[in-house]
């Protein structure tokens, strides 16, 4: 199974190295010949401003649209997530505007609000899982269609919507790859 | 809950972690110094993963002389009002009052600067009393670690700054990398031999000698003033690049900014290479290293 790692900028090599752990063949992915290749897709941690930029200026932004809509499983963590949402909170713009989620950026503030928490995510893993939330964003509010995953404290940091799947933490850069394991069985040939 | 860092005798222990994840989410970067929150804008625009908020950029800093301190507060919130990204700023290295004043306007990220003037001859900031993540430059991989043991999450290339001459930071990045392939052929007995001569933590020593890498991010610094040059030290094997007076010194900055961090995502593509170094109008003017009057390398140990 071949996942991609939008891999511009950011969390890529700790998204490789957990996905190799998971039992899957990741692949960087900066060209469209790259996309074409993969099963899944990842969207790492990192700045989504930079991220965004790329997916339009590369116009890889609009393949994956199309691919995700032909049902390709697609996970953003955290700057990830900011790209995914069809809406951004007190912005104009949106990304690849793909889940429906309304996303605030840097929502909890700066790197001296950044935290870290344990807690079992139920449809991920009983056991409690470290998440870890570097300059986050969550979700304010999820429209009809959207599991959600996790709240904490009232705020959605971690949900689904068919074959989209979005976290405001990164458990990339973590030992545990449970949720890794998760975004493996979304892809339809694995099971 | 934590209290404030100065108080503590350390941080919480989830906040080393923490700072040093957040150095890498700016991996395949570019950080760019600005002086005005508008330069901060053209900077967020350009696609900068980070700002480094300053009064002078470090080309001004040479040309100014005298001794350049951390910047005034008034001009680093300004700068934090105009962008979403992580936005850092430098205090003098050994100046632990100026950090905890960086850290308490609520800074990204510190970087303990060889570029100012030093405040303290032997001993650089206890980075672990901190909340805040500290940046540090290094020319060797003794001094990287002996950065890391005092607490910094991040550790840079010193370069030469100010110059728009790539030089010392080849050779600083060349010299790191060599150093971490000779550690990884020793056999084990003799990692405490080479922490003794490199002045560095024995375990820390361990670690890039099993990993073949720092335990942190390095970003390359000190000199940057072409796509080209970003490129070259990206090949070379370091995580991103801090871009200091080569954009807001050269003929274009916007155009500049948006090449070098083209060339930084696509540092080993040479036609994309081509392609954003085309029609950049003139780059910084730079300088030869042996007509300075001060190198900033040499300040730190």
């Amino acid at each position: 199974m071949k996942v991609g790692v939008l891999a511009f900028q950011g969390a890529v090599r700790e998204h490789i190295n957990m996905l190799k752990m998971a039992g899957a063949q990741p692949v960087p992915v900066k060209k469209e010949e790259e996309l074409n290749d993969v099963d899944a897709l990842i969207l790492p941690g990192g700045e989504s401003t930079v991220i965004g930029k790329f997916l339009r200026e590369t116009g890889l932004g609009k393949i994956i649209v199309e691919k995700a809509k032909n049902g390709m499983p697609i996970w953003g963590t955290c700057a990830g997530m900011i790209l995914l949402a069809k809406k951004i909170v007190n912005e104009d713009y949106v990304h690849l505007g793909l889940m429906d989620i309304w996303v605030r950026r840097n929502a909890y503030g700066s790197q001296l609000d950044s935290f870290i928490v344990r807690k079992p995510v139920p449809a991920v893993s009983p056991k409690p899982l470290e998440l870890v939330f570097i300059r986050a964003p969550y979700a304010e509010k999820a429209l009809p269609g959207v599991e959600v995953l996790l709240e904490l404290d009232g705020k959605i940091v971690a949900a689904r919507q068919n074959n989209l799947l979005a976290t405001a933490f990164h458990p990339e850069v973590t030992d545990d790859p449970s949720f890794h394991k998760f975004f493996l069985e979304m892809i339809p040939s694995s099971k | 809950m934590e209290g404030k860092s100065m108080m503590d005798t350390n941080a919480h222990p989830d906040r080393y972690s923490l700072n040093k994840n957040l150095a890498e989410m700016v991996k395949g970067g570019v950080i760019m110094d600005v002086t005005t929150p508008e330069q901060a804008r053209i900077a967020e625009e350009a696609g900068a993963v980070a700002v480094m908020a300053l009064e002078r950029v470090p080309a001004d800093i040479r040309k100014h002389g005298g001794v350049a301190r951390m910047s005034d507060p008034k001009i680093i919130k300004a700068i934090k009002q105009a962008v979403s990204i992580p936005v850092m700023a430098k205090c003098r290295i050994g100046h632990f009052v100026e950090a905890q004043i960086l850290e308490a306007i609520g800074v990204d990220f510190i970087d303990e600067s060889e570029v100012l003037t030093p405040a303290d001859e032997f001993c650089h900031i206890d980075k672990k009393k901190f909340k805040v993540p500290f940046v540090c430059g290094a020319r060797d991989l003794g001094e990287a670690l002996r950065r890391i043991a005092e607490g910094a999450a991040m550790i840079r290339t010193k370069g030469e700054a100010g110059t728009g001459n790539v030089v010392e930071a080849v050779r600083h990045i060349r010299t790191i990398n060599a150093q971490i392939r000779k550690l990884q052929n020793m056999p084990r007995e003799e990692l405490i031999t080479a922490a003794k001569e490199m002045g560095a933590p024995y375990e820390l020593v361990l670690y890039v000698a099993e990993h073949g890498r720092l335990p942190v991010v390095n970003f390359a610094a000190g000199g940057v003033a072409t796509p080209a040059d970003a490129a070259l030290l990206m090949q070379l094997g370091c995580d991103g690049v801090f871009v200091g007076s080569g954009i807001f010194k050269s003929e274009n900055p916007e155009k500049r900014a948006r090449a070098i961090v083209k060339a930084v995502a696509h540092y080993d593509d040479p036609e994309v290479l081509a392609e954003v170094s085309e029609d950049l109008g003139e780059p910084m003017p730079g300088l030869e290293l042996e007509r300075l009057e001060s190198r900033y390398a040499e300040r730190g140990w």
